[in-house]
């Protein structure tokens, strides 16, 4: 095997930990990399459930000491801010629902951090990522689901190009969950036991439409029903998503007495519309900003499994690319599928490739 | 943990040789140096002996009597009188002492004492012990500009103090920076704050060992010095506390050290002090003549290498340090630089303090000036007591190629 020159970007968790420890003892000339994500570290989440406070760099810091590599921690925050906090805020306010952890993957660790990376003379990006890289059709790479179904993360990795997954390395593909953190155990790592991290790692208390009203202000508008009726009204389009049914705030039973949902979001008036669960259900949706990382751009029909959202169900359907946009039909009814959302087409297990959702019906 | 497996309980754990690599080139004398082989002989000897040197027994005698003759070297070596070193647990620790005790003290005697003049380039041992004062304690903190050199002219400092000397609490400006290696003109400006009487302290820890620091020849009230910049130990230092100055403790507790610093002292790490001062003292202008030749040769390396890179700070002679070079590297990033450099074996600083790791724009050079990128872009060569030829040269065959590949990164 080659040895390369590899940049582990480690969070400070687990996962970085044991896959940095992974690329060490494979032969790699590896150095660690804690990304600084926030200007102001302790605004963000703490402890074990953000992945960019004083403590995460510690504790990514004192892994890479017990490994026994080089550690560095990079400013990121600019870029951050920029490429996924400031996107985030923007898809809301368009009525979107956005995936912040893909964003990062796109934008940051294996864009801005990459592209760094080989500037200074490496060869890869290793991270503690969920999901598998294997030798493509074409010579290239593709990128497949991790033997942890439950943990795979080739959702929110799925928007990277053949490019970039030719310059990643997932040491963590072919492993559970549980077996990283008795391996991270053995390996004498304190972080064996720290617990998964979860939600946006930039809201620190997890009060996601707080954050929001924040950033965008008050913005006052009607809860109409599908019928028509005002039935509530809410202080931003933004608190809300499509599918939701808590938090609606709708002060009256609809007349059918059956639960409500968000069926739609229209930023520029602020209405909200809501309905019953099958005015949901959509089978026809569109997508733009189309990356086919596992296969060529398909020049007609393609059979294949899309999944919608992370973690969601896979949904068999016929996809047809058109240029840049792929319209997506599915076999059987979805429901609650939201724009701004990635649609990740899978052949069994491996990602073909990705778009963003911007329509659907 | 194979490492601890392997050691055995009753050996320390020796890091994998990877984690610790050598340095062979260390070029960060300023952050902190080799230990002299008579320091670390004296220091290793003693640890094995026993005495507090505050018991009156034969073992408390033997103590006090290895501290009393480091404090007379010390002394002896900084222009001072024996009971004006007080032991400290290291630099920060001195300049705590100095800065708030002395705003304490005088405050206490005249409550319009508040304001405290230092200069915006202070280590911040200094910088932040200020700005603590200015938040909790009613102080109004006065920032004396300094010039693009880093220099702060006298007649800046007696226009500082003349807007109202009666209520300037403490002066306190740092003999040389620890960043550019700016000399500032001491006895001068102690001189300004003696003719109001005014209690002025310098921060000598880099001026100590490579320039003749003499407390009675300053002028000043109190000087900082520390052991590790000059070949002793970490964890002591002392603050040079002239005759008449009470400063308010910090410490509270046994009531050693003339009742200014309470604590056992060290005396295995006070032993190692005074014989890192004896040495250091005994070949220090030989030692500054070799340093600034080496210097100038790194400087001129530097430039021959990368003909556009900027000398921060004075120019080389008698207004720097004769072992700080400093520059700043224009399309450079001074964190990829550093590691760069560090993965050819080469160890040097970024100069700034950090925050999680992040470098932050150097304070000092702002307050020279400077602008962010050119701040950021910056790193400090720092040569000490240990430092060859052989380390200058591989510097200047590594920085060519380091620069041009940290230029990329930044584009």
């Amino acid at each position: 095997m080659t040895s390369l020159r590899v940049l582990a970007a480690m969070s400070g968790g687990v996962d970085s930990a044991v896959a940095a420890a992974r690329a060490d003892e494979a032969g790699h000339d590896v150095t660690g990399v804690h990304l600084a994500l926030s200007r102001n570290p302790s605004s963000y989440r703490t402890g074990a459930r953000g992945c960019c406070t004083l403590e995460d760099a510690r504790d990514a810091r004192r892994a890479a000491d017990v490994i026994g590599i080089p550690f560095y921690v990079w400013d990121m925050a600019g870029r951050f801010h920029a490429d996924v906090v400031q996107d985030f805020v923007a898809e809301y306010a368009r009525g979107h629902t956005p995936n912040p952890c893909l964003r990062c993957n796109e934008k940051i660790k294996f864009a801005a951090v990459l592209d760094r990376a080989v500037a200074l003379g490496f060869d890869a990006v290793c991270t503690g990522h969920h999901a598998r890289l294997e030798p493509g059709a074409d010579g290239g790479t593709r990128l497949v689901r991790s033997v942890d179904a439950a943990k795979d993360q080739s959702y929110v990795l799925a928007v990277l190009t053949s490019e970039q997954l030719g310059r990643a390395m997932f040491p963590l593909g072919d492993t559970t969950k549980d077996q990283v953190r008795k391996e991270a155990a053995d390996r004498g790592l304190a972080v064996a036991d720290k617990p998964d991290s979860h939600d946006v790692c930039f809201i620190a208390d997890g009060d996601t439409r707080g954050f929001l009203r924040g950033q965008l202000g008050s913005a006052p508008g009607q809860i109409v029903d599908v019928d028509g009726t005002v039935v509530g009204s809410h202080d931003g389009s933004y608190g809300f998503t499509i599918g939701q049914r808590k938090g609606l705030g709708i002060d009256r039973p609809a007349a059918d007495g059956r639960p409500r949902f968000v069926l739609g979001i229209e930023p520029v008036s602020g209405t909200v519309t809501v309905g019953p669960a099958e005015a949901l259900e959509v089978t026809e949706i569109e997508a733009g900003r189309a990356v086919w990382s596992g296969c060529l751009p398909p020049v007609g029909p393609l059979e294949c499994l899309v999944q919608l959202r992370a973690h969601g169900d896979v949904h068999p359907a016929v996809c047809e690319p058109d240029g840049d946009l792929v319209r997506i039909s599915l076999r059987e009814p979805a429901r609650g599928i939201a724009s701004g959302q990635a649609a990740v087409f899978y052949d069994g297990d491996a990602v073909l490739g990705s778009a963003t959702i911007t329509r659907s019906r | 943990m194979s490492n601890l497996d392997a050691a055995g309980p009753d050996r320390v754990p020796v890091p994998d040789a990877r984690t610790a690599p050598a340095s062979p080139v260390y070029l960060d004398h300023a952050a902190t140096t080799p230990m002299l082989p008579a320091a670390l002989a004296a220091m290793t000897a003693e640890l094995a002996e026993l005495g507090n040197p505050s018991s009156l027994h034969n073992a408390g005698r033997r103590a006090r009597r290895v501290v009393e003759e480091s404090r007379e070297l010390i002394a002896e070596a900084y222009g001072a009188r024996p009971s004006e070193v007080v032991f400290t647990g290291g630099g920060t620790e001195a300049d705590n002492l100095a800065v708030k005790g002395l705003y304490w003290a005088r405050r206490a005697e005249h409550a319009a004492r508040r304001r405290v003049l230092a200069t915006a380039t202070e280590h911040h041992a200094v910088l932040d012990s200020v700005r603590w004062l200015a938040e909790h304690e009613g102080a109004e903190a006065d920032w004396l500009p300094v010039q693009p050199t880093g220099v702060v002219s006298p007649a800046m400092l007696a226009e500082a103090i003349e807007r109202d000397p009666a209520s300037v609490a403490v002066i306190s400006i740092m003999w040389a920076n620890n960043e550019v290696g700016t000399v500032q003109p001491i006895a001068e400006l102690a001189e300004l704050a003696a003719e109001h009487q005014i209690p002025f302290h310098s921060d000598a820890v880099q001026a100590a060992g490579q320039l003749p620091v003499s407390l009675a020849e300053s002028g000043a009230t109190a000087l900082t010095v520390t052991a590790h910049k000059i070949g002793g130990p970490v964890g002591v230092g002392a603050l040079l506390l002239a005759k008449g100055s009470e400063p308010v403790p910090v410490l509270h507790g046994g009531g050693q050290e003339r009742d200014v610093r309470s604590g056992t002292l060290d005396v295995p790490a006070i032993r190692a002090f005074a014989m890192a001062v004896q040495a250091a003292t005994e070949r220090r202008a030989d030692e500054a003549k070799r340093l600034a030749w080496l210097r100038d040769d790194l400087i001129a390396q530097i430039l021959a290498a990368v003909p556009d890179a900027v000398l921060n700070g004075p120019p080389p002679g008698p207004g720097r340090l004769p072992g700080n070079a400093h520059f700043s590297f224009p399309g450079c990033e001074g964190d990829a630089l550093l590691m760069l450099l560090d993965a050819r074996g080469i160890a040097c600083s970024t100069g700034s303090a950090c925050t999680a790791g992040v470098a932050q724009p150097s304070h000092v050079l702002l307050a020279m000036g400077a602008d962010e990128a050119r701040a950021r872009g910056s790193l400090r060569f720092s040569l000490g007591h240990s430092s060859q030829q052989s380390d200058v040269d591989a510097l200047g065959a590594a920085i060519g190629e380091a620069v041009e590949r940290a230029r990329r990164a930044s584009r």
